[in-house]
């Protein structure tokens, strides 16, 4: 019995959801091998390589692997997917993309974000925007996974002494190409993984009035999330979506700051260690899930509470 | 251009399940069921293209129970041309669903299939990407922007950390993002046009797929519960617990 793991990356360094996804396949037993498809990303194989617990690399390396094309890196795993029992991805937008691709091209089921491991074919899931838990088994030859990584602590990036092996890159599908990205600039840590997260909702207000969320975030180190209201009257980027369709995070610490706190945002942040709620409104569904509520105006306690703290 | 919708008939995003107390799964007797959400952007999407004059018709289609012909309806009176009913009574899972799919599309020949990025039941974020693989077409998973031209589907995608765009060769599979678009609300009268629309039934047998589900539902529990927490008065007993009393600060 032997895992595979889809290493996360961005061709220059390893994802954090990497770790996560290692932890997982830990914990399903058996021997640990990760997978580099990129384009000169051999740094990238080095530094999976360190990872505790991983006994082996493999580095596919080709410049039509580098921007992540579903098409391109579902073959390449599918190339060496015959030598395993179990496939993971971490439950990220690109995890999400391409283990579909792999799981259909293998006639398995694919288990999606899987929040524990029972066994090596049985594992813990959420459904219904995290209101009920499905516990599933697999009967296939292969199990085609991917992990929630706010489930999973992350696997020590350092420790490990597997060997990088080199294996031949798939040819080009030719059937997509990749034309371009835009990705936001930011100096704050990411958000699926970041200590602490300060989001804000509708009662904000405008883009503007976002930014009375700065300086308690710079206060707390906390990652910005929204709730998708904020996002969707575009007082916030999209990727900072908190909730069952958007990042799931389960930080130490998650400020929710005019956030009435509908079911679908609540999947997405209720597993956070400690939940401070701040809504006007004392009924709000948010205070329900809170560990501290404050009632009250967030104009004026935001400010408050950096200075407070 | 001829573009294939799949619908999925699904537990109203606003009913809070609750799971049986037997653990074989959420009680959804007499719960109020809608289209799936990212469905109804998927269905809007088709419609525009096809006001544009790029699409030249728009075909629904959903597999299930009989009861799924609603969600065929309201996709025709959102502005689907006809609808297909897979009709079964075997609980689908993704890959079945991919399989009766590919089978629909071998039939139907489009150049497009535009799906919702997952089903806000199973939240398996699975059936586009799979149908993709089946017919060997290429994908492109939650659009925010959708343009067809020359042969081609250039599609913005949301990704972690912003977007990127993809240009994919047509036939291809598009998978929709909440900001892909607003859908309409249907009106009375397209309700009344959307009855008289063709809406036909086939079984998975006609398909040749066999539907059995792969993965075993051993039991369904609750999530555990949070503890209550408490109201606190003002913003320095707030500071002082999340210092002293959480020390996450």
């Amino acid at each position: 019995m032997t895992s595979l793991v889809i290493a996360e990356h961005d061709n220059a360094q390893l994802k954090g959801a990497t770790l996560n996804t290692v932890a997982a396949a830990a914990k399903i037993g058996g021997d640990v091998h990760v997978l580099v498809a990129g384009g000169g990303a051999k740094a990238v194989a080095d530094e999976a390589a360190g990872i505790a617990g991983v006994s082996k690399v493999l580095l596919a390396d080709a410049p039509h692997l580098a921007d992540g094309l579903a098409e391109n890196v579902a073959a390449q795993v599918l190339a060496i997917a015959k030598d395993y029992s179990h496939i993971l991805f971490p439950a990220t937008a690109s995890g999400k993309n391409v283990a579909p691709r792999v799981a259909a091209k293998l006639d398995v089921a694919q288990i999606s974000d899987i929040s524990a491991v029972d066994s090596a074919d049985t594992f813990e899931r959420p459904i219904y925007a995290g209101n009920a838990i499905a516990t599933v088994q697999s009967a296939d030859p292969v199990k085609v996974i991917t992990v929630r990584t706010t489930a999973f602590d992350a696997a020590a990036a350092q420790g490990g002494t597997a060997q990088v092996e080199t294996v031949a890159a798939v040819a080009d599908s030719g059937l997509s190409s990749f034309v371009g990205r835009d990705l936001a600039k930011s100096d704050r840590p990411e958000l699926a993984g970041a200590r602490a997260v300060v989001s804000g909702g509708r009662g904000l207000g405008s883009a503007e009035n976002f930014k009375i969320l700065d300086p308690l975030a710079d206060k707390l180190g906390a990652a910005l999330g929204a709730s998708r209201a904020a996002v969707d009257a575009g007082y916030a980027p999209n990727d900072w979506q908190v909730g069952q369709t958007g990042k799931i995070v389960a930080p130490q610490l998650y400020v929710a700051v005019g956030i009435s706190g509908a079911i679908q945002h609540l999947a997405g942040m209720k597993d956070s260690k400690v939940i401070v709620a701040i809504n006007k409104d004392a009924e709000a569904p948010i205070f329900g899930v809170a560990d501290y509520g404050l009632v009250g105006d967030l104009f004026t306690a935001v400010p408050e509470l950096v200075k407070a703290l | 251009m001829k573009v294939l919708v799949p619908v999925k008939r699904v537990v109203d995003y606003n009913v809070k399940v609750r799971v049986k107390s037997d653990q074989t799964g959420v009680d959804i007797a007499n719960v109020k069921m809608s289209m799936n959400p990212f469905d109804e952007i998927a269905v809007e999407e088709a419609t525009r293209l096809k006001e544009k004059g790029t699409a030249s018709e728009v075909v629904a289609v959903s597999c299930g129970v009989q009861q799924c012909q609603e969600t065929l309806r309201t996709a025709m009176a959102i502005g689907a041309d006809r609808g297909i009913l897979v009709q079964t009574d075997a609980d689908l899972q993704p890959l079945a669903v991919a399989k009766l799919l590919k089978a629909l599309v071998d039939k139907e020949q489009p150049q497009l299939v535009i799906l919702g990025k997952q089903a806000i039941d199973d939240d398996a974020n699975q059936t586009g990407q799979m149908l993709a693989a089946l017919l060997d077409w290429p994908q492109a998973t939650f659009a925010n922007k959708v343009e067809v031209a020359d042969g081609k589907v250039t599609v913005t995608r949301e990704v972690d950390g912003g977007l990127e765009t993809v240009s994919l060769k047509l036939p291809a599979i598009v998978t929709t993002d909440l900001r892909l678009n607003e859908p309409r609300y249907v009106t009375l009268p397209n309700i009344m046009k959307a009855k008289k629309k063709t809406l036909d039934t086939v079984t998975p047998q006609d398909l040749g797929v066999d539907p059995a589900p792969r993965l075993k539902t051993l039991k369904v529990t609750e999530p555990p519960a949070r503890k209550a927490g408490i109201k606190v008065p003002d913003v320095a007993t707030l500071a002082d617990k999340l210092k002293n009393e959480a020390k996450v600060v």
